[in-house]
């Protein structure tokens, strides 16, 4: 006879937790579902009795998700874990991946797809918990798909950039399907292969999915890496020309898309020029010149204040909203038009991410 | 013995808080008036009113003259408006309950 599996909820939210509760004791393997506010108690609760998996919120007083998640992994690495947690920011989905946990879920995405968030939480519960092996593995794109087809897979992995979101299809060990910035099929497969780097997650399968693409993983697979390969070392000159126009007119497209007015991808002093694009007749140099300068002055101003690192500067006038997000290597200004609307922080970080791969 | 505390009394390690309220500065940086609690050091208030005249001016030498600047850090958002050559700023400390956006 199984014996039933034992989950341990930790939130601060007691509603939130009489809620969760409820909803995972009625799972098809009936857990025995324990609850705690706190992260002490929690860790209390974890070394008197066995449990199974972990279902951690980040947010708390006192000591937050991460933190625990860190002893766990040390002290009772048998042990499964998922972040449930309201911060949509990616970069905590990508620090609770560092720290090993299993899966990654929002509790709006846990209200919005409950089937799927149950199915996961069976397939973390079940019974061959017992074999194989878990660890933080940095592989390739390329190397996890053969792997989850030369295995005969069948799964949907979701593949996270920054804010790009992309997802794969597997049946059988066949890609069936992909989606990824708002394409389908091989556009959205070549999409994602060209992300440089990112966390993966393998979510359950959809035998129902309509299959978009017909050609064998092998094949694509090449085809996409020796894409990239051109692209990256041509040693034709008109091949270089042709991939660099390729890729212009790709940028251009994704500005016309999202309906920017302009971007600026600045370098740090001394390490190359600028690089532009919508313009028009505009220098990108003062551009170029204001981007490092605001930087330097909103850095010097937070270590002054000791207000943390900046995350963005925001400004506007009476044509347009500009946006400047420094990252490690390169700053960028992106010009918006005023009636631009909606999201745009996030709209723009997605921007660059494409715009960076 | 207050003259002794002051000599051998042991200084702690403090949190510098972070400013909350409004102000205006003029053309130079200088502060006029403040709603930003009187502990605060005001010599951190001028250099807040400095950057962001400094950000105001550049942005002109840039040909993108902006009217309105925020700079967001990880716990405080300054939000500065131009006025007449000096500017009206807002600090808003953020807590764990602010959106980040």
């Amino acid at each position: 006879m199984e014996t039933q599996q034992k989950i341990l909820i930790l939130d601060d939210d007691t509603d939130w937790l009489e809620l969760s509760r409820e909803l995972l004791s009625q799972l098809p393997s009936r857990p025995e579902v324990r609850t705690a506010s706190t992260s002490r108690r929690a860790l209390a609760l974890l070394e008197a009795e066995p449990f199974r998996l972990l279902i951690c919120d980040l947010k708390m007083p006192r000591m937050d998700g991460l933190q625990v998640l860190a002893i766990v992994r040390r002290r009772f690495p048998e042990l499964r874990t998922i972040v449930l947690s309201g911060l949509e920011d990616e970069e905590f989905r990508s620090r609770a991946y560092a720290l090993g946990v299993d899966l990654f879920w929002l509790k709006s995405d846990m209200q919005h797809h409950g089937k799927m968030f149950a199915e996961c939480l069976e397939s973390l519960l079940g019974s061959d918990h017992d074999t194989g092996f878990r660890g933080i593995q940095s592989k390739s794109l390329m190397d996890i798909i053969q792997m989850e087809c030369l295995s005969r897979n069948s799964a949907v992995l979701r593949i996270t950039r920054g804010p790009l979101v992309g997802r794969l299809w597997l049946q059988d060990g066949e890609l069936i399907d992909a989606e990824a910035e708002g394409a389908h099929g091989e556009t959205a497969l070549r999409r994602i292969l060209a992300w440089k780097a990112g966390t993966f997650e393998n979510l359950p399968a959809e035998p129902n999915r309509k299959r978009t693409i017909q050609k064998s993983v092998n094949a694509l697979l090449l085809e996409s890496a020796q894409d990239q390969d051109e692209n990256t070392n041509p040693t034709d000159p008109a091949a270089i020309e042709q991939a660099a126009h390729r890729k212009t007119v790709w940028k251009l497209a994704l500005l016309t898309r999202e309906g920017v007015d302009f971007v600026v991808g600045v370098p740090p002093e001394g390490e190359g020029e600028p690089e532009s694009l919508g313009l028009g007749v505009q220098p990108a140099a003062p551009l170029a010149k204001w981007t490092r300068r605001a930087a330097e002055i909103a850095r010097r101003l937070g270590e002054k204040l000791e207000a943390g690192p900046v995350s963005h500067i925001s400004g506007q006038n009476l044509e347009r909203q500009v946006l400047m997000l420094p990252r490690e290597n390169k700053a960028f200004l992106i010009g918006w038009p005023t009636e631009a609307e909606g999201p745009l922080m996030e709209k723009s970080k997605k921007l660059i991410a494409s715009w960076d791969s | 013995m207050g003259f002794l505390k002051k000599l051998f009394g042991r200084s702690r390690a403090s949190v510098q808080q972070l400013p909350s309220g409004s102000l205006t500065v003029d053309r130079n940086g200088e502060v006029i008036t403040s709603t930003v609690s009187s502990g605060y050091p005001k010599t951190l208030l001028r250099e807040i009113g400095r950057a962001v005249l400094q950000l105001f001016r550049e942005s002109r030498t840039a040909q993108m003259p902006l009217g309105e600047v925020s700079i967001h850090y990880a716990s405080l958002r300054i939000t500065a408006r131009e006025l007449r050559g000096g500017a009206i700023i807002f600090l808003f400390p953020l807590t764990a309950q602010t959106p980040t956006n």
